[in-house]
C-alpha cells in the first residue's frame, strides 16, 4: 500500500508543479496579440491557401493589423471580407476594388489559324518552350489550358482555342498570371470596360497575316482618346486604367475590334 | 574528461544513431523529410529540445526519483517534463526571441511528442550518466537526428526529380532510402570506441 500511494502522490505532485509553473510562464511571457489581429483573422476564411503571398491566414492578419497588407488582400474572401475586415480596421469600403484577371488576347480558333499541329505535352509551357507555335500568332494564347490548371477556383476556361477568365468566379488571385508563360494575363480592376485584347508586338502587316482582330498599332485610338489614357508601345495600345473614363470613343473607331468592351 | 565527453558525443551522433540504428522518431524523420531546408529547422529544434530535456530530467531523477525509490516512474513522469517544458520553452522563445521562435516553426510543438526526446531521456538514466553527460549525450543524439535527417531530405529531393518504377515511387523508395542509410551508418558500429 505504501510504495503505490508515494508513487501516487509523487506524480500528482510532480503534474501539479508542472500544471502550475505552466500558468505562471504562461502569464508571465504572454504575448500582446492584437485584439485587431483576432478579430480580422475570425473574418478571413482560413483555409490557409496562401493565394494573398502570406504563410496563412494568421500571418496575413498579422500583416493586415500592421498595415502591410491591403484589407482586400484576401483573393478567397473578396469583398464581403474585405467589407468586414475594413470595418474592423477602420479603413473606409471604398478602398477596395473588385479585381479580375484579363486575358490579353481574343485569338480564337474563328481569328487566327494553326500553323503546326502540336502533339506534345498538353501544357503551355511545354509548347513554349519547344520554341514553335502552334499557332499563326506568336504572342497569342496557345490554348493549352496551363491557366485553367493553375486556377484554383474554376475561373479560367479555354474556350474555342482561346482562355477566357469568368469575371463572376474570378478571384485575382494571379496564380494564372504566374503560370502564362506568354504573360498574357493581367490583373484588371472590374469597372475597366474597354480592353486591348491583343498582346502581339508585330507590326501592322504582320499581325494581320496571322489574326484578324489583333492590335495594328494604327494609333487611332490614341488620338480618339479625350482623357489620354492610351500609348501606344512595341505596336501595341495600352489602356491607363487611372485615366480611362469608359467613353468607348476608342473602340467605336479601332480598326481591327482589338479595343473593345469586356463581355 | 574532455575525451569522454568527446566520445559521448561521436556515440550518440554517429554509431549509436538516435534514427537509423535506434529507430527512434521515425515519423517526423519520414514525414518531415521533403526538403532539406525544413528538415534542418527540424533537426535544430530537435538539437535544442533535446539537450535541454536530457538536462531536465536528469536533475529530476538524481534528485526526486532516485530518493524516493521510484526509479519505476521514469517514462510517465519523463512524457510530464518533456511536454511540459517544451510549452514552456516555446513561450519563453515566442516572447523572448520571436525570430528564433518563427524560425522553429510549428516543429517546436511537434518534438514535443517524438520519442527520441524521451528515448534519449531513458537511454541517460539506464546508462547512469552524470548531469554532464546526460546533456552532452542529448547534444549528441541531436547532431545525430539533424544529420540523418538532413541526409535523407537530400536523397528525398535527388528521388523526386529521378524518374522511380510506378510501384517504388512515394513512401516505399523513402523507406527502401532510409533503410539502405541504416545500413550504411551500421558501419560506424565496426569503430572500436
Amino acid at each position: 500500500m505504501y510504495p503505490v500511494l508515494v508513487a501516487t502522490v509523487a506524480v500528482a505532485v510532480i503534474g501539479f508543479v508542472m500544471g502550475m509553473l505552466l500558468i505562471t510562464v504562461g502569464k508571465k511571457f504572454k504575448v500582446e496579440v492584437d485584439e485587431k489581429q483576432l478579430a480580422v483573422r475570425e473574418y478571413l476564411p482560413g483555409n490557409n491557401c496562401g493565394g494573398c503571398g502570406y504563410a496563412g491566414c494568421d500571418a496575413m492578419a498579422e500583416a493586415i493589423v500592421k498595415g502591410e497588407a491591403p484589407v482586400n488582400g484576401c483573393p478567397v474572401g473578396g469583398a464581403p471580407v474585405a467589407e468586414k475586415i475594413s470595418q474592423v480596421m477602420g479603413v473606409s469600403a471604398d478602398a477596395q476594388e473588385k479585381q479580375v484577371a484579363f486575358v490579353k488576347c481574343f485569338g480564337s480558333c474563328e481569328h487566327t489559324a494553326q500553323k503546326s499541329n502540336y502533339v506534345g505535352i498538353h501544357d503551355c509551357a511545354a509548347a513554349a518552350a519547344s520554341g514553335l507555335s502552334p499557332w499563326k500568332c506568336d504572342y497569342g494564347c496557345m490554348g493549352l489550358g496551363t491557366c485553367e490548371k493553375a486556377c484554383p477556383f474554376g475561373a479560367i476556361h479555354v474556350i474555342d482555342g482561346v482562355a477566357v477568365v469568368d469575371r463572376e468566379l474570378c478571384k485575382a488571385c494571379g496564380k494564372c498570371v504566374s503560370a502564362c508563360p506568354r504573360h498574357l494575363i493581367e490583373i484588371l480592376p472590374d469597372k475597366a470596360t474597354y480592353a486591348v485584347r491583343c498582346s502581339s508586338k508585330n507590326k501592322g502587316p504582320a499581325v494581320r497575316k496571322s489574326c484578324d482582330i489583333g492590335c495594328i498599332g494604327c494609333s487611332l485610338c490614341t488620338r480618339q482618346c479625350e482623357a489620354g489614357a492610351i500609348t501606344i508601345k512595341d505596336n501595341l495600345a495600352h489602356i491607363d486604367y487611372e485615366k480611362c473614363v469608359g467613353c468607348g470613343k476608342c473602340a467605336a473607331k479601332c480598326p481591327s475590334k482589338a479595343i473593345a468592351a469586356r463581355q | 574528461m574532455n575525451s569522454s565527453l568527446m566520445l559521448i558525443i561521436i556515440t550518440t551522433a554517429l554509431v549509436n544513431n538516435v534514427v537509423l540504428s535506434q529507430f527512434l522518431g521515425i515519423c517526423s524523420f519520414l514525414g518531415v523529410s521533403k526538403q532539406i531546408k525544413t528538415s534542418a529547422s527540424l533537426g535544430a529544434a530537435v538539437i535544442f529540445v533535446i539537450t535541454i530535456a536530457s538536462a531536465v530530467a536528469n536533475l529530476l531523477y538524481t534528485f526526486l526519483l532516485k530518493p524516493l525509490d521510484l526509479t519505476y516512474l521514469n517514462t510517465i513522469v519523463f512524457i510530464l517534463v518533456i511536454a511540459t517544458l517544451v510549452q514552456i520553452v516555446e513561450m519563453f522563445l515566442k516572447k523572448v526571441a520571436p525570430p528564433l521562435y518563427q524560425a522553429l516553426g510549428i516543429y517546436l510543438p511537434l518534438i514535443t511528442t517524438n520519442c527520441a526526446v524521451l528515448g534519449v531521456a531513458l537511454t541517460n538514466v539506464q546508462d547512469e550518466y552524470n548531469f554532464l553527460e546526460s546533456v552532452t549525450a542529448g547534444f549528441g543524439t541531436g547532431i545525430g537526428y539533424t544529420i540523418a535527417i538532413v541526409l535523407l531530405a537530400g536523397i528525398r529531393e535527388r528521388i523526386d526529380e529521378s524518374s522511380i518504377p510506378a510501384p517504388f515511387r512515394g513512401a516505399p523508395v523513402v523507406l527502401l532510402s532510409a533503410a539502405l542509410m541504416s545500413i550504411a551508418f551500421m558501419g560506424f558500429s565496426s569503430l572500436s570506441l
